[in-house]
């Protein structure tokens, strides 16, 4: 297991709570996001998730750095699953720790926004009739927005 | 120069990467030009290109040593 990584197996949220408790921590975040059957009236059957995993893992890193420089003291892990997943199955889990908690629930919301801006990982919904690979409806990475 | 393809973009040209001929190094604008003469399958899509696994912009000169990948939209998490 690594503190920043994608996988194609099954992901145990509890296994990351290694990287991110110490005698320091007083409160840890953990977030799941799961598969969902419907999304504005369409039923999916599965997905499927790609990712380029050597750059995906580097950014997710990235954004454990940009996390302890927004908040000083708090750990964060971050695994991934790719491949193809059943419904409820857990696509990502987040972990933050912080010594209080309300820092530790800032910092969750920051990775998950990141995550869906700047690591490539894509996903592809298989339904009844079709499937379709999902783009942010931003169409950009604002990470390197022209401005 | 080899380019690497993900999800849509992969399977619209039907192959994880592909080759240009080049002099060695051209500037990213140049590269997402020539992608959209040389492959019509993917004009007008919508990509940022990655250099050695991070983004770059339009103005980076890109060398064919480099690990050059195009990044459509991400849909993680």
């Amino acid at each position: 297991m690594k503190q920043f990584e994608v996988v194609e197996t099954p992901l145990e949220p509890m296994k990351y709570h290694e990287f991110v408790l110490n005698e320091k921590q007083g409160a840890i975040c953990t977030f799941t996001g799961h598969v969902r059957e419907w999304t504005k009236g369409t039923r999916t059957i599965y997905l499927e998730y790609e990712a380029y995993v050597p750059m995906a893992e580097k950014m997710l890193a990235q954004i454990g750095d940009e996390i302890s420089e927004r908040w000083p003291g708090v750990l964060t892990s971050i695994g991934h699953r790719i491949g193809k997943l059943d419904i409820s199955d857990i696509a990502v889990v987040i972990v933050t720790s912080s010594p209080h908690r309300a820092d530790s629930y800032r910092a969750n919301e920051y990775a998950v926004e990141r995550l869906k801006e700047i690591v490539p990982i894509w996903k592809k919904e298989i339904w009844s009739d079709g499937e379709e690979w999902i783009g942010d409806s931003r169409h950009y990475h604002s990470s390197v927005e022209e401005k | 120069m080899k380019v690497m393809l993900f999800a849509g973009l992969k399977e619209k040209v039907g192959n994880d990467v592909i080759e240009l001929d080049t002099d060695g190094s051209m500037k990213v604008i140049d590269l997402k030009n020539r992608i959209y003469a040389d492959y019509p399958a993917l004009d007008g899509e919508v990509f940022q290109v990655a250099s050695n696994e991070s983004f770059v912009k339009d103005d980076h000169t890109l060398s064919s040593g480099d690990m050059i990948a195009l990044i459509p939209p991400v849909s993680g998490g």
